[in-house]
This record gives C-alpha cells, structure tokens and sequence, in this order.
C-alpha cells in the first residue's frame, strides 16, 4: 500500500503549531455577547424567587435567562443516535438546581466584566433541600433527585426516577449461583473507581450568529455536531433547517464533548437578540458544571478449576450517573460487553446493576466508557484468583483468554444500549500480544518482583483488553469525494476530528483507494451543511465505519473516472487501465488532469461526486496487552513508572505513528486513572479537586519510558483492514497497576487511584498483621 | 482580584506611602495568582521601578532583592554551589519555569504560604528578611511577625556558611504542592531539622534539634530517634491532599534520610 | 490606561483597564498561538515570552507588561515550522492546542540550556500539560529537533 499504513506527517499540525486561527473561539464574531451563567452553590435546591430586574438594569446587558423564559420541554443533552438510549431529563433551565454548578440563570453581556457583574445582580432565593450525595444510598433513597412527571425515556432503559435509577440492566448466560457453587476456587472483591475529568485543555466554548440568511450558525467545539443540531432544534422548537453547526479545530474532547454545553444558551441569546453570543466554560466550570467519568462500585466474584480454567463471572455495579442521565444505560453495559467477552470459555456470566441519580456533577461519555472500570474491575479479580491457585497471571490468560476465530455469547446479548450481534474473531492476536508484552516486559526474571536495595522493590503487572469498533447497525457514516480541475480531489466527511488525526487518516484512506498522493485529497469535515452524515468521535467509530464509507466512496469514484475516460476512448471501461494519475487503453492516454480539465469546461462535461455510505455489521475488537514496570518505595508508598509497554492488535495501522499517538495518549491518560487524578468533595457535597492546581493529570515527569508496538493483524471487514484505536489504550492501566503494586509489595488497592498513601497505610496494616 | 487604579513608583518611600493610604491598597509581587483571590483592590503597587532587582554575592553573605524572580535565584551559580544546592533544589521543585519566571522572591516570603518549597530550606540554612519599616529580622522571626502597618519586603539575606544540605519534597506529580517537604543542614556539626507543608507552615523540630546537637556520636540509633522526637513534636495533620497519619510516616522517613545525607 | 510594548518587534499600544491579563490584551489584537486553558498558571497553552523568558499570560497584568518586549509564536514562524515537520514525523500532533506554547517554551529553553538531557527537557517542559499525546512522541521529536540543530 502507497498511503494507507504509512507514516505521514497529519495534514493540519503544521498550520497548528504555527498559531493559526482554526478554534472555535478564534472565530468568534468581533464584539459577540459574552454569555455568563449563573451556578447553583447547592447540591440540591428549589429556586422560590428569582428577580432579574437588576441585572437587567445594569449597562450592558443584553438579556437575562431564567426558566421562565422557555417552554418546559425535556430532552438529553447527550450526543447520540436518536432516539437516544439516555433518558430526557433535562430542562434549558429548570425551577430545581441538582448539583453545585448547575445552571440556574443565564446573562448576555457586552463584556466579561460586565455579565459577571449581572450574575450578582440576579436576585435569587433558593429553598435548600437534602441531596443524595451518596451513590450507595442513592437507589430507593426517600429523596428523588428527579420528582417531575414531565422527564421520560425513549425506549426501556430502566428508567425509573421514583427510585432514583436513570437505567438498569440484568443479563445473565448459564447459572452463575450453580457455577459458583461447583468451582473449585473463588474469589470475591469490591472495586471502587473514581469520576475522572477529562481535562482537555481547550474548555468548552460555543458561539452564534445569525447569518444573512436568517440562519443560526454555530461554530462548537464538539464531538457531535450534528446531533448538537438536532438536540437544539428539539429543546428549543426551531426549525432543524434554520440551524447550521461547524465544527472547527476542537482542543481535545475525550468524550467530554459528546453531549451539549453551551449552545443552549448561546443559540436562545442570539436568536432573541439577532446579535452574536458566545460562551466559553472556565476551567472550574469544566470541572464544576460538564461531565465526569462514570465513578462505579464493581462486586465481582470469579469461580475456576484447580488447575485454572476459569468457569464463571458474576459481577453487579452501581453507576453513579449524577444530576442527569446522559450516557448512563450505555456506559453500564459497556462495562462488561467490552470486557467480560476477554474470557469467552466460562461456563456462565451475569452481569446486573443500577445507574442511580445523584446531586453530583453529572456523569457522562469518557474514552473506555466503563471499559475501563470493567478492566480494573476484572483483570484485578483475576490476578486475585491467580495468587490463590498459585498460578502465575499470564499463563491464566493464555489459557483462558479469547482466541482467534473464537466468540463469546455475550456478543449476541449486549450491544450498548440495545442488544447485540453475535460476531466470531476474524482478527484476535491477543496471543501474540501477551507473547511479546512479556518478552519485552522481562516477565520471566521479573515477576513478581525484585528488591532493589534501599528500600526500594521493583514489581510488574499486567493486563489484558478489548473494546470495540463503532456500534453496529446503529452508527452510521457518509463521504463524499468531488472531483476538479486539475485532477484533485475535495474529501467531504461528516466525522469529526477532535485531535486523533480523522482528517488526516481517512483522507489516507481516499488516497489509497483512488491512486492517488495525500496532498491531492483536500479534506472539509464537520459542517451539518457542507457535509454529510456521521455519528460523531465516539465508540471508536472513525477509522472502521466511516473509513469504510470513505472507501467505498474512494472506490466508486476511481471507478466513475475509469468509465468517463472509456467514454473518451470510446471502448468499454474494462479495457481501461488506471494508476491513478494515468488512463490508458490500447494505443490511447488521457491524465486525470486532462480528464478532469475536459470534464469542467470542454466536452461531456459533468461534475463528477460520489456519496457513499456505510454501517458496520459488526463491531470487531481491538486487543491489547498492557505490561508495566514499577519501582515502589516500600516506605514511602511512592511508585516509578519505570516502562509502560503496549502491545495493541488494531488490525492495520492506517497510520503507524498517528495509531501510536493513540495508543500512548490513551495510557497516560489511564495512567492518570489509575495513580494520579484524585477526585475529592466537601461534606456539603463541593467538588475540591476543581481546577489543575488541585486535579493532577500526569507530567512529563511522571512519565519515564512507553513501549507500544503493534500486532501484524487484519480485519478484513474493516477498511484496508483495520479496526480501531482510539479507546484501547486507555483500558489497561489501572489494573497491571494495582497488580503491579501486589507483586512488588504485597497490597492490594482495590480503589481508584492508587497512591502513595493508600500503598503505605496498607503495607503498615499488613505489618501491623490486619 | 478587582484593581481599580495601578500605580508603579520610582521610590520606596512612594510605594510605602501609598501603601498607607487605603487599607485595600497592597503590593503586587509578580502577580501570578491574583486571580484567586476576590479581593477588590483600590491601588496595586508594583515595585518594578524602585530598584528592587538585584542578587549580591558578598563575601560573607548573599543578598537577594526582593523583586528578584524565584528563577533567577534558582540559576544563581554561587547559590548552587551553597549548602548542596538546597535552596536551588527547593524553588526547582516548585510548579513549572514559566512561573518562575515571574513569581518574586518577596511575594512567595510575604505570603507565609504552608505549601512553600521556598521557606523550609531557607529557614534550614541563615536567612534574614530585611523590611522597610521594621527592620531586619530572622526567617523564623518573620513568620510570626504581625505589624499593624503594613510594610515592604526589601530583601532576604543568606548567611555563606559549610553547610551540608537535605531537601526532600514529597509531591504526587511534577507540578503538585507538597505532601510534606524537608529540609535538613548540619553546620559544623549543628543539626537542623525542617518540616513544611505539615500541612502547616514550616517549622523546626526544636526538641529533637536539641537532642541531636546534644549527642557525641551521631548513630544509626541517634537518627532513628531523633527522627520520632521530631514526628512527635512537630503537629501533623489531615486534608484533601493527605492523612495525618501518612505525613507523620514520611516525616519520620525523610527527616531520617536527610540527618544521613548529611552526616558524612 | 494606555500602555505601550512591543510585540513581535512591533511597537504597540494598548488601551488596558488595570485588572486585564496580557492574554486577553493579546487575543484582542489577533494573537491566536495563545491560548486559554486554566486561568491559574497551571497549564502552559497561553505562555508567551516576555524579554526572552516564558511566562504565562492568563498571569500577568497586562500593565506589568508595559515597556516590555513581547514574543508569540508569530513572531517565530521559521522556528515553528521547523519543529513541526519533527512532530509530523514523530506523530505528535494531535489537537495541536497546546503546540504554540510548547514551541514557544522550547525556543526558551534553546536559549538556557545548551546541550539539554532528556531529564533537562522534561523539567523545563514540565508546565506545558499535554493531555492528547503522553507526551512520549513530543518528547521525541523535540529530542530530534535539537540533535539535528548541533
């Protein structure tokens, strides 16, 4: 292959690098409104008096919002398929406030200083009631986060508010009571994993304007324009063609921008005052008032033969999904469709629990989405089943693990928010993978571990994980290829590219299948416009269901040349010969430039397009193996991550560097789950780790050495044959870690993250003989 | 932090007088962290003009302005080549250089903070702080000072001595605050033992200074336990960051491993 | 108040109320490298240089500045372009927000530190956050970068 798998520089870092305008608040209109909103500092509050006059009053306000000011219709803020598996529990603005940060009244103003100033001017009496801040208590509790009789699901989800559950789900493969009553040994453990932020470094922002035509048009960083569309349109009763939304550069979205943040209120501002509005989150609101990772409680229990055949999951979680259900149902279920299947010869599986409604930030999509709970949850479990059969873990994973051409039931059973399709393993290398993660992790000398001296031990961990590759039937992705003059070509995708280089690789992918160089595939992507539909950056959909549409659509326009040139040859087109940039027949030649050239203004002309369309009939995994290093100060508690070592099976690499990127940036950030990033709140129910100086995300110092390579796969479903990459990376970390740590030191650390202390205080009960 | 008006004086005496004049009036060091506070301030002063700006390498001390950036100091040759880098260790560890860049060595003393990786090898090693109106003063005593005017930082002055030097600071990433941090010099056979971010300010371990400076022979079994004279003395205590029980651990191993350090 | 500095080598003035951070001055005139992140010092995408040094322009009043010669990656054009051909080679460029400001303060860095290890690097890089990368692949290209330059 020319382009596909090839190393090439993206098309966009250099124009980035260099500062160009290309963000969302770089084209904002000069002198747009300036939308501040006004945050609940209670957990749980019913507003009984709210005047605005005063700020309405002040110089240079514009507009003042409160729920007054608009129709009580509910909807969900999450960016997904319609109808959506979360449910519709959100007002624009509401009588009640759920959670410290939530809205509870909007300005429009001329400045910054200015609309802060109006805030305060809002007056405003709240009646305070009790908040569930306890997720554990959360199911039945006598309090209901969500009383109103308006909010709704769309299908069942579990949705039932009078118990504060936003979703519930039970699934059940043979009977786990009987598997478990038969096993030789068992194990049973309680995980507990924390509500991670994101923390991309551009914040939310969004801004509006009315066009010439009388259209709201919105520049916003997200992951889901489209649905972003149709959200706005739905929630405010506007017209779904008198509503445009582009996507720009995005700085980063994780997740985190899979559902709406500002454009409510910037949309309502500028269509009530015809002028421009924008509105950009700070980095406490990014914390405070967006979206969290899913913190959840994991129960499982494992049971196995003597020898280590594993024979049976039994796993219940509680989801803390916070103030409002975005994402709630489908997370959950992830949590074991995207990793109970690693284990696919067990005997029997259950997998139940509940999403409950809390007065916490609310919850919602996050790189992993609950893959990587599940991981840290089961891959613990199993290690914790190694050491009781005296087994080393990766032996137990070779023997146990899922192979190629393989399948697992749950396939069939679980999709995410609906059920699934059964699917065998065409591509699965996960053998290889754990092969040379040990190879290369020195397992042999190194497990468990090695005293280094001066109180320090070094230990090693491992793990195993899949995830998967967009949802099938239900994500659907469109491109369409344009050729011009001069023989290049416009690359026209709805997918959306938030930094992980969509741009960049599905042009590869048009290049590649119409023979042609990258530097003559333009790309436009992410305008509800201009281009046509996607999904959105989410379940790992980009590189295998919209390149596959690029593909297809790359393929029918070669051929769609091949038969305008047999017309210039007057032969039939299989007697054309194409390398793309040449078309030759007998003793006749025409260039594509020429072609194209004659196409626009000579003879026969046409404009030659192609829209091609694609949804995946199957969703094929990638695998991974994740091996880490660590040095741990037995006296202090305090861990080295000496070597992070990834070997990932995303079939092809459409770009070996660019998939590395993934990779890597999936780790740390994992990393960051599984050490770093501590989530803390006040008794009261206020988030303290709010802004960088208090929320750590791993430093370039914390990270020594990452050794990531890929496995020599392909899927042949999958476009030149490759699958995904965008998630795996993020899924192993917390649990070789916590394994890690067990086999350095003899603790085991079963909450997220696991620091220092946690180590010390647990290596001193030990001693203390606890 | 709201300023209404912003005044840059050529003088001290400008500065200290408008200083005086409104009780919401207050020097502005580099100005970083403004933003967290809510303060609604009439005049702030930035002492840019007043000549506060430079490091002097005497023979028997180094005198360091007070308007002169953390990493200035931080590159200083001389200073790294004093107490085993101690000082330059400490600022090196505080968040990142581009804040180091602007941060002023009077604005991190001024504000006493509990967290500072700046004071506890300062107070390790002979430092004095030098006010306008009241004066020269030790390190030690500046931390409690309270005036009822309020004055200005001139400059610190660091006494060049033999000194063996330990500074530890315990932080969970590379930009984090201290879980604890210490700092431990032995003067010619005098020991002293500093602990700050406990999560209070830094302080001295005087009983187990005492102890240690009382013995003949410093052991393995002298530093172990001066280690828990220091830990039992020295109050500990419990926020979002860490236990109480877990500062009291890596204070005894740190201070431990420092009276090691630097006992050669 | 009015204030004058240089920006680029340009001569600029600036009509600045005393609370206003140089970021917003900056992005006011056009400076688009610079970028809003934290609003505390604690994540490095709007760091600019001002005599030669990195700070971070969401902390530095505007009226601090006056007098001052400021730099942005606009007024580094060749150098920038030069990294990036080693972050496209390394497959460092993900959302791109934070490469300005990385740039920027690995001019700065050029300027201190001549022979820079990987350890110096970390260090001096330490408060430029990358949350797309892992930053192993930056690190590479940076590496790269400067060996080529000796």
């Amino acid at each position: 292959m020319k382009v596909v798998n090839q190393a090439l520089p993206s098309i966009d870092g250099k124009g980035l690098m260099l500062g160009k305008k290309a963000y969302t608040d770089d084209l904002a209109e000069p002198h747009s409104l300036i939308v501040k909103v006004l945050r609940s500092p209670h957990p749980y509050a019913k507003i009984i008096k709210i005047d605005t006059t005063k700020a309405e009053a002040l110089n240079g306000v514009e507009l003042v919002l409160t729920y007054k000011d608009f129709d009580r219709r509910p909807f969900t803020r999450s960016g997904q398929g319609y109808p959506e598996p979360s449910p519709y529990d959100k007002f624009v603005l509401d009588e009640y406030v759920r959670y410290i940060g939530d809205e509870a009244a909007a300005v429009a103003a001329v400045d910054v200083k200015t609309a802060e100033k109006a805030l305060k001017l809002i007056d405003i009496e709240y009646e305070v009631l009790e908040p569930v801040l306890d997720f554990e208590t959360a199911y039945e509790n006598k309090i209901l986060v969500h009383p109103e009789p308006e909010i709704h699901d769309m299908f069942p989800i579990g949705f039932d508010p009078k118990k504060n559950l936003a979703a519930s789900y039970h699934m059940h493969v043979g009977d786990v009571t009987k598997s478990l009553e038969e096993s030789e040994v068992t194990i049973e453990e309680t995980f507990y994993t924390q509500a991670q932020a994101h923390a991309m470094l551009e914040p939310h922002n969004v801004n509006a304007r009315i066009d010439y035509q009388g259209r709201l048009v919105l520049y916003s960083s997200t992951q889901t324009p489209i649905h972003v569309r149709r959200i706005i349109s739905q929630a405010l009763d506007y017209p779904l063609s008198k509503i445009r939304v582009i996507k720009p550069r995005v700085g980063g979205g994780f997740g985190g921008k899979q559902a709406i943040h500002g454009e409510m209120f910037v949309s309502t501002v500028t269509l009530k005052t015809g002028k421009p509005s924008k509105m950009m989150y700070t980095r406490k609101e990014v914390f405070e008032s967006s979206y969290s990772r899913h913190p959840m409680r994991l129960d499982i229990k494992l049971g196995a033969t003597k020898d280590g055949i594993l024979k049976v999951i039994d796993c219940w979680v509680t989801s803390d999904t916070g103030a409002y259900g975005e994402h709630a149902l489908t997370v959950f279920m992830v949590v074991a469709a995207k990793v109970f299947p690693l284990y696919n010869k067990v005997d029997s599986v259950r997998f139940h629990g509940n999403v409950v409604y809390t007065n916490h930030t609310p919850a919602g999509a996050y790189r992993g989405y609950g893959a990587i709970q599940g991981n840290f949850a089961l891959e613990s479990a199993i290690d914790i089943l190694c050491h009781k059969l005296n087994m080393d873990p990766v032996e137990f994973r070779q023997k146990n693990m899922m192979k190629e051409t393989e399948t697992s039931p749950i396939f069939k059973i679980m999709g995410e928010g609906t059920e699934g399709i059964e699917m065998f393993m065409d591509s699965c290398k996960l053998d290889y993978c754990v092969k040379r993660g040990a190879e290369l992790a020195n397992w042999k000398e190194l497990y468990p571990r090695k005293e280094l001296g001066n109180s320090k031990v070094k230990g090693v961990g491992m793990a195993i994980a899949m995830q998967g590759s967009g949802i099938p039937y239900v994500d659907m992705a469109a491109a369409t290829i344009k050729l011009n003059d001069d023989g290049f070509y416009n690359l026209m995708i709805g997918a959306t590219d938030i930094g992980q280089g969509s741009d960049t690789i599905l042009a590869q992918i048009a290049a590649e299948a119409l023979g042609t160089t990258l530097d003559k595939v333009i790309v436009y992507s992410s305008d509800t416009d201009l281009t046509p539909y996607d999904t959105g950056a989410y379940a790992s959909s980009t590189t295998y269901v919209s390149g596959n549409a690029v593909l297809k659509a790359g393929k029918e326009m070669r051929q769609m040349i091949i038969n305008e040139a047999a017309k210039v040859f007057e032969v039939n087109p299989e007697d054309v010969e194409y390398d793309g940039v040449t078309l030759k027949t007998k003793n006749k030649e025409i260039t594509l430039k020429e072609l194209s050239n004659r196409l626009f203004y000579n003879k026969d002309q046409k404009q030659l397009q192609i829209t091609s369309s694609y949804y995946g009939t199957k969703s094929p995994p990638p695998f991974m193996a994740g091996f880490v290093e660590i040095d741990v100060d037995k006296e202090t508690g305090e861990v080295d991550i000496i070597d992070y070592i990834s070997i990932v099976d995303c079939g092809t690499t459409i770009n070996p560097m660019l998939a590395k990127g993934q990779v890597e940036g999936g780790i740390v950030q994992g990393i960051g789950m599984a050490m770093y990033e501590e989530v803390n709140y006040t008794k009261k129910g206020k988030l303290i780790t709010n802004d960088f100086l208090n929320y750590r995300i791993p430093t370039r110092r914390e990270i020594h050495k990452l050794t990531t390579e890929f496995a020599d796969s392909y899927e042949k479903s999958g476009p030149y044959g490759a699958k995904s990459v965008g998630e795996i990376g993020i899924d192993t970390p917390p649990a070789a870690i916590a394994n890690a740590v067990y086999n350095a030191v003899g603790v085991r650390i079963t909450t997220l993250p696991i620091t220092p202390e946690k180590i010390l205080l647990a290596i001193k009960k030990k001693e203390r003989g606890e | 932090m709201e300023i209404v008006n912003y005044f840059k004086p050529k003088t001290i005496e400008e500065a200290y007088e408008k200083l005086q004049e409104d009780p919401s009036n207050l020097i502005i060091g580099g100005g970083a962290w403004l933003r967290l506070s809510s303060k609604i301030v009439n005049t702030a002063i930035d002492l840019e003009y007043v000549g506060l700006n430079k490091i002097k390498d005497n023979e028997k001390n180094i005198e360091i302005d007070a308007y002169v950036t953390l990493r200035e100091v931080e590159k200083h040759e001389s200073l790294s080549n004093l107490f085993s880098g101690i000082v330059n260790k400490g600022i090196n560890g505080i968040m990142a250089v581009a804040l180091r860049n602007l941060v002023t060595v009077g604005g991190s003393i001024a504000g006493k903070y509990s967290f500072s990786d700046f004071i506890t090898p300062l107070l390790a090693v002979n430092t004095e702080v030098v006010m306008y109106k009241a004066g020269k003063m030790s390190l030690e005593e500046f931390l409690k000072f309270r005036s009822k005017e309020k004055d200005i930082i001139l400059k610190i002055i660091i006494k060049k001595e033999e000194v063996l030097g330990y500074y530890y600071k315990m932080k969970k990433t590379g930009l984090d605050f201290a879980v604890i941090n210490v700092g431990v010099t032995n003067t010619a056979g005098y020991y002293k033992i500093v602990v700050g971010a406990r999560p209070s300010l830094a302080a001295f371990a005087v009983k187990a200074m005492e102890y240690i400076n009382s013995q003949k022979e410093i052991t393995e079994e002298v530093i172990q336990k001066t280690s828990k004279i220091a830990i039992e003395e020295l109050k500990f205590g419990t926020n979002s960051k860490a236990s109480k029980e877990y500062r009291i651990e890596l204070a005894k191993v740190y201070v431990k491993r420092g009276l090691k350090e630097v006992t050669k | 108040m009015k204030i004058k500095m240089t920006v680029n080598g340009t001569k600029k003035v600036y009509d600045v109320a005393p609370d206003e951070y140089l970021l917003d001055t900056l992005r006011a005139d056009h400076f688009y490298s610079i970028k809003r992140g934290c609003d505390n010092s604690s994540c490095g995408v709007c760091t600019v240089l001002m005599d030669g040094k990195a700070v971070q322009s969401c902390s530095i009043l505007s009226v601090k500045a006056e007098g001052h010669s400021i730099t942005t990656i606009e007024g580094h054009q060749d150098e920038a372009k030069k990294l990036s051909e080693y972050f496209g080679h390394q497959g460092a460029d993900q959302c791109g927000y934070c490469n300005s400001s990385l740039a920027l303060t690995v001019h700065a860095m050029k300027t201190e530190i001549k022979h820079p290890t990987n350890e110096d690097i970390k260090e001096y890089l330490v408060g430029n956050l990358c949350r797309c990368t892992g930053y192993e692949a930056q690190h590479r290209a940076i590496k790269l970068c400067l060996e080529d330059e000796e």
